[in-house]
């Protein structure tokens, strides 16, 4: 049943991701040339929820629909791998206007050159992977 | 107005949605580490300790970005009247400038993800350099678009701050100073 839940959750990201033009290459060019208000609203507005929704849960100490302890682990500390990091990823966010999530509804909605980029991703990763311990963090 | 594109003050607020409903269930919302469980299941952790993990504990994760395909498959075939981002007349220009004929028409460029990209080496590059960054950054980073600047910013963390303002500056740096000598 919950594996059931998780593939309609999914399903409705999906879709929201298309509809929303999150998921367009042009959205994240005109995002980064401050052309439109577009991406800044979705993210602003969703972040504005998130963070009350967050402090709600935390505050009230809300149990997860199952009665478990939800617990939200914090994010390791650390500034150089975030910002290197981060750089890197959106290097390439806005040459291939796709972050990992509208790679997959992309996937799903029939641009096939989007499975070279996503390939491509699963091996950014694993280089990742490989370097770790090399890398400054 | 289901098949016209959503308004940003209709995504934002569902996007939050989705992440409260994973959390609601006891997980967290964040799909490159999705990326991290494919290269665990390709048998990259045979090689890599980064890549040991039972990738089962992330079966949820797997199962709600097969439901992405399937919604973008949804989305894109059966709720859109119309795909074409109305994006703005600057962008527009800025893009036919720079050789992209397809802005304003389109759901992606043409250029790029149309299937003649396939013969068209230079832009296939361009595509898997694309990706690449994004895997790598991403994990680098410990996190994309969904884990730090949406769930990491809503959770008040202050490395999801270090990593978007990362993603704006890589993005910034791309789209205004690479783009030219790129296009």
């Amino acid at each position: 049943m919950r594996t059931f839940f998780y593939l309609v959750i999914g399903v409705f990201f999906g879709i929201l991701l298309f509809k929303s033009e999150a998921a367009s290459w042009f959205r994240i060019y005109e995002m980064f040339q401050f052309d439109a208000f577009h991406m800044y609203g979705i993210i602003g507005s969703a972040l504005g929820i998130g963070i009350v929704a967050l402090q709600i849960i935390k505050r009230f100490n809300i149990k997860s629909f199952y009665g478990e302890t939800i617990s939200i682990t914090p994010k390791e500390k650390g500034f150089t791998r975030y910002l290197i990091g981060g750089i890197l990823f959106g290097l390439g966010w806005a040459l291939a206007g796709a972050c990992p999530g509208p790679m997959f509804t992309l996937l799903g909605a029939g641009f096939l050159p989007i499975a070279m980029v996503l390939i491509s991703a699963i091996l950014g990763t694993y280089v990742y992977g490989v370097l770790k311990d090399k890398l400054p963090h | 107005m289901v098949f016209q594109p959503w308004p940003w003050y209709v995504s934002g607020p569902l996007i939050a949605l989705v992440m409260i409903i994973l959390i609601m269930m006891g997980k967290r919302f964040g799909m490159s580490s999705n990326l991290a469980t494919i290269c665990t299941i390709c048998g990259a952790g045979k090689r890599t300790n980064f890549f040991k993990l039972d990738w089962k504990s992330q079966k949820w994760n797997l199962i709600v970005v097969v439901g992405v395909v399937i919604g973008g498959y949804i989305g894109a075939n059966f709720l859109s009247a119309d795909a074409t981002v109305a994006i703005s007349q600057n962008t527009v220009l800025d893009l036919n400038s720079l050789g992209f004929e397809s802005a304003g028409r389109a759901y992606l460029p043409s250029e790029l993800f149309g299937t003649n990209v396939f013969s068209d080496i230079k832009n296939m590059v361009l595509l898997i350099i694309g990706g690449f960054l994004v895997g790598f950054g991403a994990r680098y980073a410990g996190g994309c678009t969904s884990g730090h600047a949406i769930s990491g910013l809503s959770n008040l963390q202050l490395p999801s701050l270090i990593a978007v303002i990362g993603f704006f500056i890589g993005g910034l740096l791309m789209v205004h100073v690479l783009f030219p000598f790129i296009f």
